[in-house]
């Protein structure tokens, strides 16, 4: 029975994968994808792993799809040009030729792992104690290999920074987006009026979570995120100018607290990032805590895109 | 009481696949966008309903059993709201008002 669902799943992935790649139409490409997304969420879970399957249905899914679909509907007006323009055989051999290439190179890699392949799963086991959390994920992306979590957030900031580089020269500063249209009554706002205090507890409660189970302060910072663009959204709120200080403050301030953290490291333990012994877990709560609005804020902020608006209401 | 408990999960659960089917049979055979919508609604709201009735005895805890209920809550206000908004956008740009 179980084998039969996963050969469900797997063949059910592969159609849309394909459907995806096939589909002519940037917005059916773009369904295809999420849908991808949330059934390979379900691929994850199959597996056991909880936390992967978390971030892919809320990054992975959610916001990568929500990008998309803004970037869809962008290039609604050019679409007909752009496939009416068919590329020479030239081109279309050779883009077949590199993307069999990359495939094979993939599969290739997977197919010749050694059995069994190499893990650090025992030394996370072994080590998880000295880091005071229960869930090994947690442990691995806050203390072994914090690192790596570090640079995740500020690639986002260089990403945030990178978008708002398209705007006009004469919007710098300004708000993103298009003015809101109030609607109050409408059935938008209605939702945006009762989904955020329910959404906002999930978060933090995803985010604190995160220590022993599956969770975290990138998954919960996805849900407060998506809060506040529905918010935005539905005319109630309007974005912020992207020159407001808090703005700034607020997307600097979880980076900033890690970095400050990992610099205690090298005087108190001895290396960047290194917990002093027996505070670790503080620190760690210290870091996912500043990190949670700093990450929301970006992802928000990416979302919505370049500044299109003066930044003082006219 | 366990064999009770195992016997309501199995008939919710075979009667919220049953709406689920339908929901799919009618979103793909509806001639228009609104009918579609009608026929997903039953997907969304009764079939998760009694998916998530019929787990709740098998959770084993209260807490666990809330949750799933609070997911299902969610996921009405949520498919809800979405069908409004999508019937409306039909009916202003669609071609068959």
């Amino acid at each position: 029975m179980n084998i039969a669902l996963n050969l469900a799943l797997i063949l059910l992935l592969l159609a849309l994968a394909f459907w995806t790649v096939v589909a002519r139409e940037t917005f059916a490409a773009v369904a295809g994808f999420v849908s991808y997304g949330l059934l390979l969420t379900l691929a994850w879970v199959a597996l056991s792993a909880v936390d992967v399957a978390l971030t892919e249905a809320a990054i992975g899914a959610g916001l990568t799809g929500a990008l998309l679909i803004g970037a869809a509907s962008r290039l609604r007006k050019t679409e007909a040009a752009a496939r009416a323009e068919r590329p020479g055989p030239a081109t279309r051999v050779l883009a077949a030729i590199v993307a069999t290439a990359v495939a094979a190179a993939i599969a290739a890699c997977v197919l010749l792992l050694p059995d069994p392949a190499p893990t650090l799963a025992p030394e996370v086991a072994r080590n998880i104690a000295s880091t005071g959390v229960g869930n090994p994920i947690t442990a691995v992306l806050m203390s072994f290999r914090a690192m790596d979590t570090l640079l995740e957030a500020i690639v986002l900031l260089f990403g945030l920074l990178g978008i708002w580089s398209l705007g006009s020269d004469r919007y710098w500063g300004g708000r993103p987006g298009l003015a809101p249209v109030a609607e109050p009554n409408g059935i938008l706002a209605y939702m945006a009026r009762v989904l955020p205090p329910i959404g906002i507890v999930v978060g933090i409660y995803i985010l604190w979570v995160g220590a022993d189970y599956p969770g975290g302060k990138f998954q919960g910072g996805t849900v407060l995120a998506a809060m506040w663009l529905l918010l935005m959204m539905s005319g109630l709120l309007d974005a912020p100018a992207v020159s407001q200080r808090w703005v700034r403050l607020a997307l600097i301030a979880g980076p900033a607290a890690f970095i400050l953290v990992g610099l205690l490291g090298v005087f108190v333990a001895n290396a960047f990032l290194a917990y002093p012994e027996g505070l670790a877990k503080p620190l760690i709560i210290v870091i996912e805590v500043a990190l949670l609005p700093s990450l929301a804020v970006t992802l928000t902020l990416l979302l919505i895109g370049p500044p299109q608006r003066a930044g003082s209401p006219p | 009481m366990k064999i009770a408990a195992d016997i309501f999960t199995i008939v919710a659960i075979l009667t919220g696949g049953f709406f689920f089917l339908a929901g799919t049979v009618g979103l793909l055979r509806f001639p228009d966008t609104l009918t579609r919508l009608h026929a997903l609604t039953k997907a969304d709201n009764l079939g998760l309903g009694l998916v998530v009735l019929g787990l709740a005895p098998q959770t084993g805890s209260v807490l666990a059993g809330l949750k799933m209920i609070l997911v299902w809550l969610l996921v009405l206000l949520a498919s809800a709201t979405v069908s409004q908004l999508i019937a409306r956008s039909a009916r202003r740009h669609g071609p068959h008002p």
